[in-house]
């Protein structure tokens, strides 16, 4: 069995969960409590990546990422190296694929949460940054660990833009999925038979997770 | 300290035109009818609305001026304010709801002491009776060592017996307060009880009569009386 992909896959999973929590924390708190003429524009916006078909998302990345595209650029000047085929990479391509399933549920939960609660913390002297870390965020840990499910199960499960962006480097860019079209493509039913069914008990357990999660919010 | 605030603001059925002051360790009491404007007049006062016009002094420091395009935040204005509901964090037991501004964190357990919640310091909000969450919202305001305290309609959303128990209270309790206290309420009789002076607002103005109307009317008058709930019931208690 082709451990090395799924290594790769849980990796990733783990460092797109991790950086998208932190960076589309702020989105949906931006999303959720700001009005402004233009906003649901805004909104469809971030929202696109779950629209969009991944390749047509690989295609602008490749764009991006490629020699000639800014962060291709950008990356190069720092490093040297090219972005495209880099684990970086497709960290980068993965965490914008699955930027909706962050913000959304993040939005919902801390839209939910009472307006007078907020304004109390206003008077009782928190600043609008300490209202956020001391009262939205644990009353919506609920939303946010959803939020972090739904990324994790989208990003194991990522195929068509990680391929376009990094092509399949055993060790580097060959994530699981990868590994099991490349194993049926040669005809290894045994290999991708067996990486297949070690993809359901983890899938199986996060869903039954989302659903505890979804429960608890609800009371 | 004295708060005196003057303030002009339209709101959709009429306009909001009044002034009053408040010295401290006096409770005015605002009474009138439901939707006079009363919980606008607390917000702006507490900073969460903006007039269109006046002014709102506290001692020597302005806190809002339309003029000078002064106004203070709520979180600078150090005031404590007590809604009918929802002052509590879901997430924090009644003890760090409490103390969750505190000045003095030991201070908590002496206002619990005094608000007889001692016992339930460790409940979340949503296990104890909205009675004992309300007594942990004055604790929660009085923690911070509020410059002004707001109290809107603190007591409503209780049965009359524990209305009436915790009403008792918080008169004993403002000869301990050396602020301000402004007290909104639709009930009559409560603002008889609590009052030092008592500021009527009706549709956004202050109507100075509308109290004696509302007790005196004749039965068929019309409407003077409307929103007031029940005010000849209420004189039974």
């Amino acid at each position: 069995m082709d451990y090395l992909a799924l290594f790769v896959t849980l990796k990733l999973a783990i460092v797109t969960t991790a950086v998208l929590m932190v960076l589309a924390a702020p989105v949906a708190y931006f999303l959720a409590y700001s009005k402004f003429p233009g906003k649901s524009f805004l909104e469809a916006l971030i929202y696109l990546p779950m629209a969009l078909p991944p390749t047509v998302i690989g295609f602008y990345l490749i764009i991006l990422m490629g020699p000639k595209g800014w962060m291709g650029r950008l990356w190069e000047i720092f490093t040297g190296g090219s972005l495209l085929f880099t684990f970086v990479g497709i960290t980068i391509a993965s965490i914008i694929y699955s930027i909706p399933f962050a913000v959304q549920p993040m939005k919902a939960a801390f839209a939910k949460i009472d307006r007078r609660l907020l304004e109390n913390a206003y008077i009782l002297g928190l600043s609008k940054r300490d209202t956020f870390v001391r009262v939205i965020i644990p009353n919506s840990l609920g939303g946010i660990a959803a939020a972090a499910v739904l990324v994790f199960l989208h990003s194991i499960g990522a195929f068509g833009v990680l391929l376009m962006v990094g092509g399949s480097i055993p060790g580097e860019t060959k994530v699981a999925s990868i590994a099991i079209y490349e194993a049926v493509e040669t005809m290894n039913y045994s290999a991708a038979g067996l990486i297949a069914l070690s993809f359901i008990p983890i899938s199986y357990a996060f869903l039954l997770l989302i659903n505890k999660l979804n429960k608890d919010s609800l009371t | 300290m004295t708060i005196s605030a003057s303030f002009k603001r339209r709101l959709k059925y009429y306009d909001l035109d009044l002034s009053f002051t408040c010295a401290t360790n006096k409770m005015m009491v605002m009474i009138g009818p439901s939707g006079g404007g009363k919980t606008t007049i607390i917000r702006m006062l507490a900073g969460l609305e903006t007039p269109d016009e006046g002014q709102v002094i506290f001692g020597e420091e302005v806190w809002f001026d339309s003029t000078r395009r002064i106004n203070v935040t709520p979180q600078k204005r150090r005031l404590g304010y007590v809604f009918q509901d929802y002052n509590l964090f879901p997430h924090l037991n009644l003890l760090d709801n409490a103390a969750f501004a505190a000045v003095d964190k030991k201070e908590v357990d002496e206002l619990f002491e005094l608000l007889k919640i001692s016992h339930l310091r460790k409940r979340k909000p949503y296990m104890v009776s909205g009675g004992e969450r309300q007594r942990c919202a004055i604790c929660q305001a009085l923690a911070r060592h509020p410059r002004l305290l707001l109290l809107d309609e603190p007591f409503s959303a209780l049965d009359v017996v524990t209305r009436r128990g915790l009403r008792e209270e918080l008169k004993s309790l403002k000869g301990r307060l050396s602020c301000p206290i402004i007290y909104v309420t639709h009930d009559i009789n409560e603002a008889l009880f609590l009052a030092d002076e008592i500021l009527s607002v009706v549709e956004g103005k202050n109507d100075v009569g509308w109290m004696q109307r509302t007790i005196t009317r004749e039965p068929g008058e019309g409407t003077t009386a409307k929103g007031a709930r029940e005010p000849r019931l209420a004189l039974v208690y």
